[in-house]
């Protein structure tokens, strides 16, 4: 156990877990913030996709530490602070984009991370920022008209 | 407020004083009382058992599903809403609590409209199969796309139209005028001739006195103002951001977490368990030996999951170790030779065997599908407080009434001792209806006074499924002489549902489809669309190959045969038409159709593939879809758009295999999943044939696979037998 320091949506946060504890339990079980989800452990379907230092990560596979001083945002922290929608969200309500919606907080997540440094991107360009997030529900192609959307917002 | 017995309720109106609060109209015995305990607050009136009409107008419609994707809610309370015009701005929802008043078979029949006649359009859906089903279950089951057709169509429409009637009547009789002069519109009662207008909620005390009408009148389509609206989903803004409650984020105070490990080899129980390293684990509190499985508790779930994995784990064994994947196709195909054409009879028209005997030509085929897991994106999860003899129980279920009585039955305590907190799924797919994980997740909370949740890695998730089962199919098909059928004779290995999945949507005359049993250690279970997903690839490949020897187009070859049948022919031609049909394409890629009717609705599909790259590429599909009329077409369309990447995931790349009688994939890298880049366009065309109302959910799937492989043939002249389709080039050599 050692004590790790975490800038979450914001806010500091300390918590005291084993440094190798991957950062999607911490902010599961420690910090509460559910909206981030398991789905499979090994990096490789982007259910846990947070921002560490505005880089998109997959959280079950980053041992805490590893983000330790670090901003984290979850899909818990996109929307402005005073609660207005961030564009990709409105977009994602626009196109009824969810359906079991296990899977949309990290394609959120990927998303804003994609807009933020290609505002209009291509279909290529969606292809490839978004390709590590699965989503079972294959709601692919109202995700890719969403960014579309929220591109233009 | 205490236990609201019929009189008790009556009083604690009366006791809230301003509040509008009065009872229901309902008869002695009647079972409504009990339910109006679970889901009435103060202030609200239950004016029936699907709909709560509040002081403040609201009106929330109850709904006896639960959500994993399809939209339930909003498509159940739109009915609902519509007969009874209802402002939709203050409609509203709630998710039915497991309880027998809400299981699914008593629609319209018992707490509606007590013992009385049931109107004869619902007759067929009570008196059918499923209802004999769910009579014997006691079912609230979602599955089977069964939502629209049955609950909404049997319940929620009526009960809006009950409810709507009954606001009228009061309104008529407090404004003393009568009934016709009446008219309704956004939750409001309107007399025109007098110009007054009230709120319904003004209506709602004396409508509860009331006893329901026996036969409501429901609007006819075109009197439609919600139903046929894409209405947007009530469950999606909480999908956006973080706030959707699904089964793994359940949170209890002390609650506990535990990770498991069942055998490899399914079947197989625990012979001894070294806990030597876990034991001594950072956060780990005990190591269960289950039997049939171990878990180990502990502080944190990451903490449980390596301990579990650190296990030296020692299983009896089946007999089954043996088994390698080549085995069980090779005991699948052996299991239809030993029936010698004399297996189990599904269809028999005509006489098939002489027809074929007598054709001018006669052509066979054989095609086979492995196992599938369901790999729902939330992998599985339960959470369970067992104390004073009660069991509280929370998890996302297809099922939730079968659970409580599964858990009442095995841990020996009374059913109305076991709490069902049912939570968002995160994908169901069919997996979500097994009762396997609310055992386990209560077999290990039972040994604490604190709550466990109990999460499965995606390893276990893959290995410990109910899957699809691999089949092996035969046909045999006696031609004339322009190369169009005279016999189908078909032998498949294991039926299970829906029943009609092997039947043929063409006009054969001689047709004699059989299906014979292989028993294997793997466990079946029903995978969206169930027997369709098998069944639609081998009827759809094996009707194409006919079209080829018949020296014909796939389209042009169905459309004959499908002739007799308008909805068919509609269907059919409109995916064609929309695909371009008959358009050149460029080198390299190739068209196939398939035609399915599954669960009540028809769907034809046609697939372009792009066969240039090392795997097949789907660049587009364009699907028409009859569900004989379309509650919600944004959501119905979202259906059929999954149901295509569900299918066509399997499709490409789905191959559970076993190896020494275990599953050998374990997690996304070796079981894959379609992804953005592979994902093709998709245009869906809606038909309203105005045909008894079918699904939504699972329709969409069964025609892509055999679609996709029907235009590799087209682009590459290799026909496709097995899949997955991805490697189907290394099947060839």
């Amino acid at each position: 156990m050692s004590e790790t320091k975490l800038i979450v949506n914001g806010e500091e946060r300390t918590v005291d877990v084993d440094p190798s504890t991957p950062l999607l339990w911490v902010l599961r079980e420690q910090l509460k913030l559910n909206g981030t989800k398991f789905g499979c452990g090994i990096a490789q379907c982007g259910a846990c996709t947070v921002h560490v230092d505005g880089v998109p990560v997959r959280s079950c596979s980053t041992p805490v530490a590893a983000a330790d001083g670090a901003a984290v945002t979850t899909i818990e922290g996109v929307a402005d602070e005073d609660g207005t929608r961030h564009a990709v969200q409105a977009a994602w309500i626009e196109h009824q984009v969810p359906q079991c919606g296990y899977c949309q907080s990290g394609q959120i997540m990927s998303a804003v991370a994609l807009l933020r440094d290609n505002p209009n991107p291509t279909d290529e360009d969606i292809d490839a920022a978004m390709s590590g997030n699965i989503c079972r529900c294959g709601a692919y192609g109202r995700i890719r008209a969403a960014i579309k959307t929220a591109a233009q917002a | 407020m205490g236990k609201w017995t019929r009189r008790g309720f009556i009083a604690a109106g009366v006791v809230s004083g301003g509040a509008l609060m009065v009872g229901v109209g309902i008869r002695e015995g009647h079972r409504a009382p009990k339910l109006a305990e679970l889901v009435t607050e103060d202030g609200e009136t239950l004016v029936n058992v699907w709909v709560k009409l509040s002081a403040d107008n609201t009106i929330t419609a109850i709904v006896p599903h639960s959500e994993m994707g399809q939209g339930v809610f909003t498509s159940m309370t739109q009915m609902l809403a519509d007969e009874m015009d209802a402002d939709w701005d203050m409609v509203t929802y709630e998710q039915a609590p497991a309880h027998e008043g809400y299981a699914n078979y008593p629609l319209g029949r018992e707490f509606l409209m007590g013992d009385t006649k049931v109107p004869g359009f619902v007759q067929d859906s009570l008196n059918g199969g499923f209802l004999r089903i769910a009579q014997s279950m006691g079912l609230q089951i979602t599955g089977g796309s069964t939502a629209i057709r049955f609950t909404g169509m049997g319940g929620m429409r009526i009960a809006g139209a009950a409810a709507r009637e009954m606001i009228v009547k009061a309104a008529a009789k407090t404004w003393d005028v009568p009934v016709k002069e009446l008219r309704t519109e956004k939750s409001y009662v309107y007399h025109d001739a007098s110009g007054r207008s009230e709120p319904y909620a003004s209506f709602a005390v004396l409508a509860g006195k009331y006893s329901p009408p026996t036969q409501p009148k429901l609007k006819s389509p075109d009197e439609f103002k919600l139903m046929g609206t894409s209405l947007q989903r009530f469950d999606i803004p909480s999908k956006t951001d973080g706030t959707a409650e699904f089964g793994i984020d359940v949170d209890l105070p002390d609650m506990k977490y535990a990770a498991v490990m069942g055998p490899p080899v399914l079947g197989a129980e625990v012979e001894r368990v070294d806990e030597t390293y876990a034991a001594d684990m950072p956060g780990v509190i005990k190591i269960l030996n289950k039997g049939s499985f171990v878990a180990v508790v502990a502080d944190g779930y990451w903490q449980a999951e390596n301990a579990v994995r650190q296990l030296d784990l020692t299983w009896t064994k089946t007999g089954a170790e043996t088994l390698n994947q080549s085995d069980i196709y090779a005991m699948l195909g052996a299991a239809i030779d030993a029936a010698d054409g004399k297996g189990s009879e599904d269809v028999a028209v005509g006489n098939a065997r002489q027809a074929t005997g007598t054709a001018a030509r006669v052509y066979e085929a054989e095609y086979r599908v492995p196992f599938l897991a369901h790999a729902a994106m939330e992998p599985i999860n339960a959470t369970a407080w067992v104390r004073d003899g009660k069991i509280d129980f929370w998890s996302g279920l297809q099922n939730p009434l079968a659970v409580r009585d599964e858990l009442a039955g095995a841990f020996d305590v009374k059913k109305h001792d076991v709490t069902i907190h049912n939570v968002m799924l995160g994908g169901g797919f069919g997996r979500r209806s097994e009762p396997d994980y609310p055992l386990m997740a209560v077999e290990i909370a039972k040994e604490f006074d604190h709550p466990v949740k109990m999460i499965w890695s995606r390893e276990q998730d893959t290995q410990q499924d109910w899957y699809r089962p691999a089949s092996v199919s035969r046909f045999k098909a006696g031609l004339d002489d322009q190369g169009m059928p005279v016999s189908w004779e078909n032998m498949f290995v294991q039926k299970h549902d829906p029943p009609e999945a092997s039947h043929i949507p063409y006009k054969i005359d001689n047709q004699l489809i059989q299906y014979t049993d292989a028993e294997h250690h793997m466990r079946f279970g029903p995978w969206r669309s169930v027997d369709h997903t098998q069944h639609g690839f081998f009827i759809e490949s094996f009707i194409d190959e006919l079209a080829d020897q018949a020296g014909m187009d796939g389209y042009a070859y169905r459309r004959k045969l499908v002739e007799h049948n308008p909805r068919y022919l509609t269907v059919l031609d409109a995916a064609a038409d929309a695909a371009g049909w008959g358009r050149e394409v460029p080198e390299g890629r190739g068209l196939g159709i398939a035609l399915v009717d599954s669960f009540g609705t028809v769907v034809a599909q046609v697939v372009e593939v792009d066969v240039t790259g090392p795997e097949p590429k789907v660049v587009h599909v364009w699907c028409a879809a009859d569900p004989g009329y379309v509650m919600n077409p944004d959501g119905f369309t979202a259906q059929i758009e999954s149901g295509i990447i569900y299918g066509l995931t399997a499709a490409l790349y789905g191959n559970i295999t076993i190896e020494q009688g275990a599953v050998v994939q374990s997690n996304f890298h070796d079981y894959p999943m379609l992804r953005m880049r592979d994902a093709p366009e998709i245009t869906v065309k809606l038909i309203n044939s105005g045909a008894k109302v079918g699904g939504g959910g699972e329709p969409g799937t069964p025609p892509i696979a055999p679609a996709l492989a029907n235009a590799v043939f087209a682009a590459t002249g290799v026909r496709v037998r097995s899949q997955p389709i991805a490697n189907f080039q290394e099947g060839l050599s």
